[in-house]
């Protein structure tokens, strides 16, 4: 009988081991000059140093440097006094040096943790991640397998690299086992990334964008008899390229080795490759032998030694904990979870906040990023906070809270401002939006409508408000949509002795 | 330290991808073993207080700024590979790995 997800983790006790592999954003290659930009033409950002071109010597980037520092302090980790680069050597063209420069038995950071919060049966519950070490790197080049009908590499006739990625530098993120999750290790794996990722984007270290491979996360899966208090063997799941394939590639393999061990199988340590379609795993490489990748210090560059007055600088630097921050935002917004989650999604939480500290009132400054803006950033296919800036949606909403524009004018000013005619002053201008708050000009307008249908006003000076209605759309129609429509009532009324 | 057996030498050899006859396996495996004679001698002066080294210079924090300076075109990078395609380096077939 084969077991599903749930018949799976009713028999057996998953533990996970996480590592993340987060691409920094800085301007320059780890250990060379050369620029990092995503997506340049191959082989236009190299240079001697990360071609490892004979006689060419690495230098440090102090800002790679700074950054990791940063990650390991906002996870809760000692800085190292003292580490290392170290030299792991392999023959694979990915690198063009066959070694890359990595870190070892002395990385920067070690004992950190992360507590991670999801949902479960019974209520919100936290799990606490220990992170074993947080470490520099180098990411590899890119490889385009060519030939064989896959596109992948068996059966591929030969192979062609890209170095512009070689050389970027790399920190990779480890955790320690993570027991007790029970069935919820997806869910904790996902929650975890998720975490780690809004971390790395609060500090600004990162592009965080795991479709383009700056974030990537490799997960470490095995599985014992619930109460055995043994561990299994494990495997390990790569190509794991957005939040959700973090969740289904270890329920889908979770479910593999709980139905492997219930046929008397072994599980075999492996590296697997999780497949985006299926939401199944396939085995990679198989390991003939264990890896010797000769580690030893790297002898072209100098320790690390960051001394306590640098770290204590960078730790005034950390920015509040994103989890922290958003609790906090939510209760002072006041708004429900629901709202508080469309926010997140939508990524709006930080120009929402920006905008209401730039004076925006809060209820509108939320109202008008998730509605109108997120509307048309939806109709153009791109982000909501690439369409206008903070700083013209509180000039708007200040004008919509002084009776300057009214919602319907507002948008319009929007509109205008995101077709690139201005700023909003400029839109207001050019295409006359203002709201006619002249008392004489209401007047006239009011004073016509009246002549137009005499027997609503004498209505209404009789008593009937209701009537109103009429003779203020045909004021609002008459100046084009650019009253106010309370102030309208207001004059109306007063002028027919009901004010 | 064990002595280096032939088969040590076999797998550095492998893992340097490094080609060698029966021959030079068994001589490596004695001039290895005396090259590391020579350099044990250093064991004899480190003492527990003396800190292993990595580097002659008794540097650290050598850092650069994070500025972007040119790198080499397309050509100047393929110049000196053995075979090129669609602005890449080619690589034969790579087997059995991923």
């Amino acid at each position: 009988m084969t077991l599903d997800y749930k018949g799976a983790t009713e028999k057996y006790e998953p533990t996970l081991g996480l590592e993340v592999h987060v691409e920094l954003n800085t301007n320059s290659k780890m250990f060379c000059s050369c620029a990092t930009e995503f997506g340049a033409s191959p082989n236009t950002q190299t240079c001697p140093v990360c071609l490892g071109l004979p006689g060419a010597l690495p230098v440090v980037n102090g800002k790679a440097i700074e950054s990791t520092i940063l990650i390991g302090l906002a996870l809760n980790c000692s800085i190292a006094p003292y580490s290392r680069f170290a030299r792991k050597n392999y023959f694979y063209p990915d690198m063009p040096k066959n070694f890359q420069t990595s870190q070892y038995d002395e990385p920067i950071c070690v004992d950190g943790y992360l507590d991670v919060e999801i949902e479960t049966e019974d209520g919100p519950k936290t799990f606490r991640v220990d992170i074993e070490r947080v470490h520099m790197e180098e990411d590899t080049g890119k490889s385009l397998h060519v030939g064989g009908a896959t596109g992948r590499i068996h059966g591929a006739e030969y192979s062609l690299l890209d170095y512009n990625r070689a050389g970027i530098p790399l920190v990779e993120i480890v955790t320690r086992i993570i027991p007790g999750t029970g069935k919820y290790a997806p869910q904790v794996a996902r929650a975890y990334v998720t975490q780690l990722r809004d971390i790395l984007r609060s500090l600004g270290v990162s592009d965080v964008k795991m479709e383009q491979g700056s974030l990537r996360c490799d997960a470490n899966v095995s599985l014992a008899p619930i109460g055995s208090g043994l561990l299994g063997t494990r495997s390990e799941t790569k190509n794991v390229n957005s939040l959700r394939s973090v969740e289904r590639a270890l329920t889908g393999e979770i479910e593999r080795q709980a139905n492997r061990l219930e046929a008397g199988e072994r599980i075999i340590q492996e590296t697997r490759h999780f497949l985006e379609e299926s939401g199944l795993t396939r085995p990679g490489r198989s390991k003939e032998q264990a890896e010797d990748y000769r580690y030893f210090p790297e002898p072209d560059l100098v320790p690390v030694t960051p001394d306590a007055k640098w770290i204590e600088e960078l730790r005034a630097k950390l920015p509040e904990n994103p989890a922290d921050r958003r609790k906090r935002l939510q209760k002072e917004w006041n708004v429900p979870d629901s709202e508080m989650t469309s926010l997140i999604n939508a990524e709006l939480v930080d120009v929402v906040e920006e905008t209401i500290k730039l004076g925006a009132e809060p209820t509108r400054a939320r109202t008008w990023w998730l509605g109108e803006i997120s509307r048309l950033a939806n109709e153009k296919e791109v982000a909501p906070t690439s369409l206008i800036t903070t700083t013209f949606v509180a000039e708007i909403i200040a004008l919509i809270s002084s009776g300057d524009l009214t919602d319907k004018l507002a948008r319009q000013v929007v509109e205008g401002v995101v077709n690139g005619e201005g700023s909003p002053a400029e839109v207001i201008e050019k295409r006359g939006l203002k709201v006619v708050s002249d008392d004489s000009a209401l007047m006239v307008a009011i004073e016509a409508a009246i002549a137009a249908q005499p027997d609503t006003a004498e209505r209404i000076r009789g008593g009937n408000i209701p009537a109103a209605g009429a003779l203020i759309g045909a004021v609002m129609k008459a100046t084009g949509g650019q009253a106010d429509a309370a102030k309208v009532r207001e004059l109306l009324l007063r002028h027919l002795g009901q004010g | 330290m064990a002595a280096i057996s032939r088969d040590d030498v076999a797998h550095l050899a492998k893992l340097a991808r490094v080609e060698m006859t029966p021959d030079e396996l068994d001589h490596m495996a004695v001039e290895l073993e005396q090259i590391l004679g020579a350099v044990k001698r250093v064991q004899e002066v480190a003492t527990a207080d003396i800190s292993p080294t990595s580097h002659p210079l008794s540097m650290s924090n050598v850092f650069r700024d994070d500025v972007v300076k040119p790198s080499l075109t397309n050509e100047e990078a393929l110049s000196g590979a053995p075979a090129k395609a669609e602005d890449r380096f080619k690589v034969p077939q790579i087997l059995g790995e991923e």
